[in-house]
């Protein structure tokens, strides 16, 4: 019987089993952003500690960035106070750092792939949910608190619980106007927000196999809302080829032997699951949420369900449609939108860009919708200008925007206001996710977000797009 | 370290499921650099919105939160149960929780035990009715007593382990046989730079 890639990453990272019971991992690259690591700083200042592994850490910021202007100081002292308290600690620790100077900065889950410090078979930890992005890699890579993020910095390692695989396997070419945050939507939705509690999803299949990395880490990144701390792809040819020359990727015949190793460590092809799943392309639509959490969606041919049908749970369905203001049985396709947002780490990269400026090309936003494109780092925003994208969104009414978090989350100046309604890629639509404790969000593709800010409503974007 | 074994005190039911960690702390207040006064922010714009439990004066003092499925589901904010903690819990009992909020309440020393759906209703109804019931956990047999009201609540074993031998408090641990981490690193390929003699 074969092995999984999640049990041979696991084994060759376990140091000892802790007396308590879980497994010490040893953790191959730390991810470091401004919002989560500042008490874990101090604790190591208070003990005495030194970070034990510096050259396997790397530090940006990205949550409370202004998008808007970057110049110094903020004007939110607070967000000022912990920006300097980032920049604070990677010198007193010597970390290594993509601050605000730095072309190299952007969002964390960004630009670990962009600068090839994500590779597989690594353990990865960030104090960030959306770590699972770097599973695109065949890396097994988690969020986790701050209080394990000082663990991580003391030790580089983390007493853990072992995980089950679900693999997912997703069979058959996509439809047109489908796309990889579909997919995941889908998946979220027939498995449910709390399916992947224990598990790691293994995403495999002809459909997968075909993805780019960009689609991949859409897929994986959003692994943590249907419960699944761990998403991973296993690594193949796609994956290689994106990685060759990367700045911090292994470098001539180093790359070479990486790759026989790369590929060792993916999932053999007898491996046994403790679950699996199959879910055809074929039978996918564009999708968009109208509830509050990410398994609460639909086909955007569909209607928003109702407290009395068979199935859902009566209080959570009608709660949710009271804070989201649809009715019962209301088609989505139409709901108004107030503002589009193009960006996160979901769906911020520049392959998301081209798609939804293929929708905006020659269009123009509609009356009183506010709509903004935040790339997901400066490298994508330069990538982006340099094929004009910007031009396209700006001509069209969109704001053209510096890399970060952005209307993700409610950390810097980009909110909602009020009860406004938010067509947005990002991966969240809990209530006053987006920065309004009213504030409205239906999570969509990047080209069902483009769609809609152009239609000022909701609309299904095969009516918009050949391809 | 502190060993915890067993925790007393009244109950604070709030019901539903899939509570997410922005609505237990507002991300707007993950812009501080301390946890201090974290708890003033619990649960805010839900309170703003509607009446919650946590100002209802009956529930004033409790120490065990009572909750239903996948509480702490979203963000890995350790923020959230660092607010719950401060604000005056202990421990919480509910009938499932998401992955990341289990193991940020382990390390900070705050048990989420898990119930039956049937056992957590009939738990939140008692303190509805009565909240000054005392309500008795005790990790190592694995009970909740609230009056006449018994059931059984449960912890994975070794997060019970670690509550007892108060090895929750995980860094000490992991810094111990040091020389055995960096056997570790020795044979991964990727720190080593994927050098000639790995053999690959």
């Amino acid at each position: 019987m074969g092995t999984t890639l999640l049990k041979k990453v696991w084994d060759l990272h376990t140091v000892r089993p802790l007396p308590t019971g879980q497994t010490q991992l040893f953790i191959g690259l730390h991810l470091v952003h401004e919002v989560t690591t500042p008490q874990a700083f101090d604790e190591l200042r208070a003990r005495g500690w030194k970070v034990a592994r510096p050259d396997l850490t790397f530090a940006t910021a990205d949550h409370i960035v202004p998008t808007m202007a970057r110049t110094r100081p903020f004007l939110d002292v607070m967000a000022e106070d912990m920006m300097a308290s980032l920049e604070r600690n990677v010198r007193d620790f010597g970390l290594r750092f993509a601050g605000l100077e730095d072309e190299r900065q952007g969002i964390v889950h960004v630009i670990g792939p962009e600068l090839g410090l994500t590779q597989p078979g690594m353990t990865i930890a960030c104090g960030d949910s959306h770590t699972s992005t770097h599973g695109a890699f065949g890396a097994v890579a988690f969020g986790i608190g701050t209080s394990q993020v000082r663990d991580v910095l003391a030790s580089q390692c983390l007493a853990m619980e072992p995980l089950k695989v679900r693999r997912i396997r997703l069979t058959g070419a996509l439809p047109r106007g489908v796309y990889a945050k579909d997919v995941i939507l889908t998946i979220i939705q027939r498995l449910g927000v709390r399916g992947g509690t224990g598990y790691a999803y293994e995403y495999a299949g002809d459909t997968v196999e075909r993805m780019s990395m960009d689609e991949r880490m859409t897929i994986c990144n959003m692994s943590i809302e249907g419960g699944a701390r761990v998403g991973y792809v296993n690594p193949d040819e796609t994956t290689f080829a994106y990685m060759r020359g990367r700045p911090f990727a292994p470098q001539g015949d180093a790359f070479e032997r990486a790759r026989t190793w790369w590929t060792s460590m993916a999932s053999d092809p007898d491996a046994a699951y403790d679950d699996e799943v199959e879910i055809r392309a074929a039978e996918l639509t564009p999708v968009v949420t109208w509830g509050v959490n990410p398994g609460q969606s639909i086909g955007i041919d569909g209607s928003v369900p109702s407290p009395s049908e068979p199935g859902v749970e009566p209080q959570a369905v009608s709660d949710a449609l009271k804070y989201m203001g649809l009715k019962p049985g209301q088609p989505i396709a139409g709901t108004k939108v107030d503002v589009a947002f193009i960006g996160s780490c979901t769906n911020g990269r520049l392959s998301d860009l081209r798609e939804a400026a293929r929708v905006v090309r020659g269009r123009r936003v509609a009356p009183r919708v506010k709509a903004l494109v935040v790339p997901g780092s400066v490298s994508i925003s330069r990538a982006a200008e340099r094929e004009g994208l910007d031009h396209i969104f700006r001509e069209a009414g969109f704001e053209w925007r510096g890399a970060g978090c952005s209307m993700c989350l409610g950390m810097n100046p980009d909110k909602l206001e009020g009860n406004q309604v938010c067509a947005s890629s990002s991966n969240r639509n809990f209530k006053g996710r987006q920065g309004s404790p009213t504030g409205r969000t239906l999570l969509m593709s990047p080209a069902m977000v483009a769609a809609a800010a152009v239609s000022g409503e909701v609309i299904d974007v095969r009516e918009m797009v050949d391809r | 370290m502190t060993r915890i074994t067993r925790i007393d005190g009244r109950g604070l039911p709030l019901r539903g499921s899939d509570i997410d960690t922005d609505r237990i702390i507002p991300a707007r207040y993950l812009r501080s650099i301390t946890f201090e006064g974290m708890e003033q922010h619990l649960f805010e714009d839900d309170r703003k919105t509607t009446a919650h439990p946590l100002d209802d004066a009956r529930f004033a003092g409790a120490s065990v939160l009572i909750v239903n499925s996948n509480f702490g589901c979203g963000s890995s904010r350790e923020h959230a149960p660092q607010a719950i903690h401060r604000w005056g819990i202990d421990a919480v009992v509910g009938e499932s929780f998401a992955e990341i909020f289990f193991g940020n309440s382990l390390m900070i020393g705050m048990p989420c035990l898990t119930a039956s759906g049937a056992d957590v209703r009939a738990l939140m109804d008692l303190v509805e009715r009565d909240p000054r019931t005392e309500i008795r956990l005790d990790l190592a047999s694995g009970t909740c007593e609230a009056g006449d009201f018994r059931c059984a609540v449960s912890l994975p074993p070794n997060c019970r382990d670690a509550f007892a031998t108060g090895a929750w408090d995980t860094t000490g641990m992991l810094l111990d046989r040091y020389d055995e981490v960096d056997a570790t690193a020795a044979k991964l390929p990727y720190i080593r730079g994927f050098p000639v003699e790995a053999g690959l």
